[in-house]
């Protein structure tokens, strides 16, 4: 600790360099510290799900609707506690500016699939009551200053009516919020009472599920109850593929595309610029101080704390560099609007803290090591010697250039 | 010596003088192809996409859904609707004297990646005989075409290359049935990620009573706007009428601006980081150089040449760096493909494209980035005081 203020001091020596050093740096880590924000959204969308839920869909496809005569036969299976069904309404509000995604339910079974979901009595009861019902989570119904009692129009890009019209309107009898902070902010959805909609469609269409939601007692079993539910559809026209809802939600991310891929190849890039430019400062300031450290080591500093003071500089200057950078992308993830709910949350620290440990080691290692190794004599007449990065690349180079001399030559002599 | 003949010396004598800051002048090269790399690489996976979408169609054909739908997928006309759109005027007629049309049927199918349990969204399409003709870029890569009246399906090269399981021979289960793949496609643009098959076959297989599109052949270019007035003002039809071309770029959704948004972003940022970093070599440069200048000042030099000769040494730089970036993301990413979900929820396959437009626009960017980092060091250089610079700073 009490070297601190010779850190310091030899951090600054060159104030401008330091600076721009580490501006580079902060804007390194907010990149970096942005990405992975990005990085951990996709990769935990699904990490608050529960696991005593599965998500029966048609093995075809998700958007092909399951028939209602399905979830009895579901339900009678030992081990299901409940089964509610779920159809996509795909409805646009108002020009369509801000999406939201509404589901068509039964509301008494979506109360007990969905135990996350609080709501006063009243309204859940007004709710399986009211056939042209809705309830709306908390964070839409503030965004659209919605309240309970709204009549809320809403057209639909899959469903008709029998009169041939695709407006359906609904009537707000609820709010929900989430029990916990984690679900509360997820309550950006709303649920539509399945009476209106079933009544309301094509003859064609009616009777026709969506997907079901079921809700096993014991989570251990939920694998071994998935296989049953497929295995009594098999063969049929209507065959089943049932996943954990986890699953189930990784598999829209995962139809992006590798998101996870791109996001660290951007990372890597910008971390091996960053790696390089911080590098190169630092085996500049180190070589400009050649002089100092042998006075240092004439004092009686010994070798081994002459590195660990090298290396405390370079740490210094990442770590600060890092904290800023992150504190920036933690700001500017705060000031999103709420469709792009980036945080940078533990995970995003963590690879933050690995990438300065390794940084620190990348680019302060070398210079830390000449140091070490620095002889009084030879630094005091300033013969310092040269990075070992910096020798690699010269050596490098040089014979680059013997060969192409080399071959210039035998150019000439022919 | 004219002032021309001052500025060119000084600049050779300087870019001369580069190898000695190796280190530092190779700062400006590695931060600037890091941006100009991951910028070109994102912005070319939009103009991938835009390829794709945009070499899909035509314009002499226009493709007719359920008015007020975006995609294929949430639009439904009843056969009867099909025929009666096949049968106007402006709709140009094949040999055999039928309209050349074809009424389309999508269904959504989950087909799994390699390596990946969970199934990606692709469309199968379900054409008439006609549809053939009507893509005139068609041609079976492999096997042959499917049979009406069977369960077989015939899969495209985007699909071929994305999926897993889609090799001739092999079968897919939809609906309890299973449907055997008996050949490869290529037809150009988002075709080439479908999976085909005899429309009347999907109709019977998923229980579709009738089409999701109409794809149709106009007698002449100019007969689109009769087509499309006698069609929306029909009051027996509720549709929507574009040139297949239109229809296609359309369903890019909003995805080639949430890309262009984020190579911005990103950009922006490490554009930042590597103007402190060009700043930071350039004034290091300058300082080592400070006797130098001092000397050439002292030696009647004006300004100009030295502020040319730093200015020179950071757009070379940059330069060096905008080009060694973009041929990176060439080299690494130009033709790389991937599929993503496209505006009618179904997977496109494309491939990166590294366009000689996003080349110049990282090297502009590139050369930005050298003129801002080298522009304060080099005034300095110019401002110094000839009897201070010549002691050494």
């Amino acid at each position: 600790m009490k070297y601190l203020g010779l850190i310091w001091a030899g951090l600054f020596r060159k104030k401008l360099r330091t600076t721009l050093t580490l501006l580079s740096l902060i804007a390194a880590f907010t990149l970096l510290g942005l990405l992975q924000a990005v990085n951990s959204l996709f990769s935990g969308a699904a990490d608050f799900l529960g696991v005593n839920r599965l998500i029966t869909q048609a093995s075809t496809s998700f958007t092909q609707p399951l028939p209602m005569r399905l979830l009895p036969q579901i339900e009678a299976i030992p081990g299901v506690d409940s089964v509610n069904h779920s159809q996509f309404f795909g409805g646009q509000y108002q020009e369509g500016r801000n999406f939201f995604p509404q589901f068509v339910v039964n509301p008494q079974r979506l109360r007990r699939a969905y135990p996350e979901w609080v709501m006063p009595e009243d309204q859940w009861r007004a709710f399986i009551s009211t056939q042209d019902g809705a309830i709306a989570g908390k964070n839409i119904a503030e965004r659209n200053g919605w309240k309970v009692g709204d009549i809320i129009p809403l057209n639909s890009f899959i469903w008709t009516r029998t009169d041939g019209s695709r407006l359906w309107e609904w009537r707000l009898v609820g709010i929900f919020d989430g029990r916990d902070q984690e679900w509360s902010e997820r309550a950006n959805l709303m649920y539509l009472n399945f009476g209106q909609f079933d009544e309301g469609r094509v003859a064609a269409a009616r009777g026709l599920a969506g997907v079901f939601v079921v809700r096993v007692k014991d989570p251990q079993q939920s694998e071994q109850i998935a296989a049953t539910i497929d295995a009594k559809f098999e063969n049929s026209s209507d065959e089943t593929k049932t996943q954990s809802e986890q699953e189930f939600q990784l598999g829209f991310v995962r139809q992006l595309g590798d998101i996870g891929l791109i996001v660290n190849l951007i990372t890597g890039a910008v971390f091996f610029s960053i790696l390089f430019l911080t590098g190169v400062s630092m085996s500049q300031a180190v070589r400009e101080r050649i002089p100092e450290l042998a006075v240092l080591k004439c004092l009686g500093f010994t070798d081994h704390k002459v590195m660990w003071l090298v290396l405390a500089e370079a740490f210094a200057l990442c770590a600060l560099g890092a904290l800023l950078g992150m504190l920036f992308a933690s700001v500017v993830a705060g000031a999103l609007p709420p469709d792009f709910p980036l945080r940078t949350d533990g995970f995003v620290w963590a690879v933050a803290g690995v990438s300065v440990l390794f940084l620190t080691l990348a680019v302060g290692l070398p210079p830390a090591m000449t140091a070490r190794r620095l002889k009084i004599v030879d630094a005091l007449a300033g013969r310092g010697a040269e990075s070992a990065f910096e020798r690699g690349l010269r050596a490098g180079l040089d014979a680059l250039f013997r060969r192409r001399d080399a071959i210039e030559a035998e150019e000439a002599s022919t | 010596m004219s002032r021309l003949t001052q500025v060119r010396e000084i600049v050779l004598m300087n870019l001369r003088s580069i190898p000695d800051r190796l280190a530092a002048s190779l700062v400006i090269v590695v931060g600037i192809a890091g941006v100009v790399g991951v910028m070109v690489a994102l912005l070319s996976m939009s103009s991938g996409l835009e390829q794709t979408l945009g070499g899909t169609g035509r314009d002499d054909q226009v493709v007719i859904t359920r008015g007020g739908t975006q995609g294929e997928l949430a639009s439904f006309l009843a056969i009867g609707s099909a025929t009666l759109i096949k049968q106007d005027p402006g709709i140009a007629r094949g040999a055999d004297g039928l309209p050349a049309a074809s009424g389309e049927t999508i269904v959504i199918t989950e087909v799994p990646r390699p390596g990946q349990r969970s199934g990606a969204n692709v469309s199968l399409r379900g054409i008439e005989p006609s549809g053939f003709a009507l893509r005139e870029g068609f041609r079976i890569t492999a096997g042959r075409r499917f049979r009406p009246g069977v369960l077989e399906l015939i899969v495209g090269k985007g699909a071929v290359e994305q999926f897993a399981g889609l090799e001739i021979g092999k079968t897919l289960r939809f609906r309890g049935a299973s449907w055997t793949i008996v050949g490869h496609f290529e037809s150009g643009g988002a075709y080439d990620s479908e999976l085909w098959s005899d429309r009347e076959t999907v109709q019977g297989a998923f229980a579709r009573a009738g089409v999701s599109s109409v794809l149709a052949q106009l007698r002449s270019m100019d007969a689109f706007d009769g087509v499309k007035t006698r069609l929306t003002t029909d009051p027996q039809l509720d549709v929507d009428v574009r040139r297949q071309r239109d229809f296609f770029s359309g369903q890019s959704g909003n995805l080639t601006t949430i890309i262009g948004s984020l190579a911005g972003i990103v950009a922006t940022i490490m554009a930042f980081g590597a103007t402190f970093g060009a700043l930071n070599t350039m004034y290091s440069a300058v300082s080592a150089r400070t006797q130098e200048i001092g000397t050439l000042r002292a030696l009647g030099f004006g300004a100009l040449p030295v502020i040319a000769s730093v200015m020179a040494e950071a757009l070379l730089l940059s330069l060096a760096g905008g080009v060694l970036g973009a041929a990176i993301a060439y080299l690494l990413f130009n033709g790389y493909a991937v599929s993503t979900l496209g505006g009618s929820f179904t997977q496109i396959a494309f491939q990166f494209a590294v366009t000689p437009g996003l080349v110049a626009l990282g090297v502009s960017l590139a050369l930005l980035i050298g003129f801002v980092g080298g522009l304060a060091p080099a005034i300095r250089a110019a401002r110094l005081p000839v009897t201070a610079a010549l002691r050494g700073g």
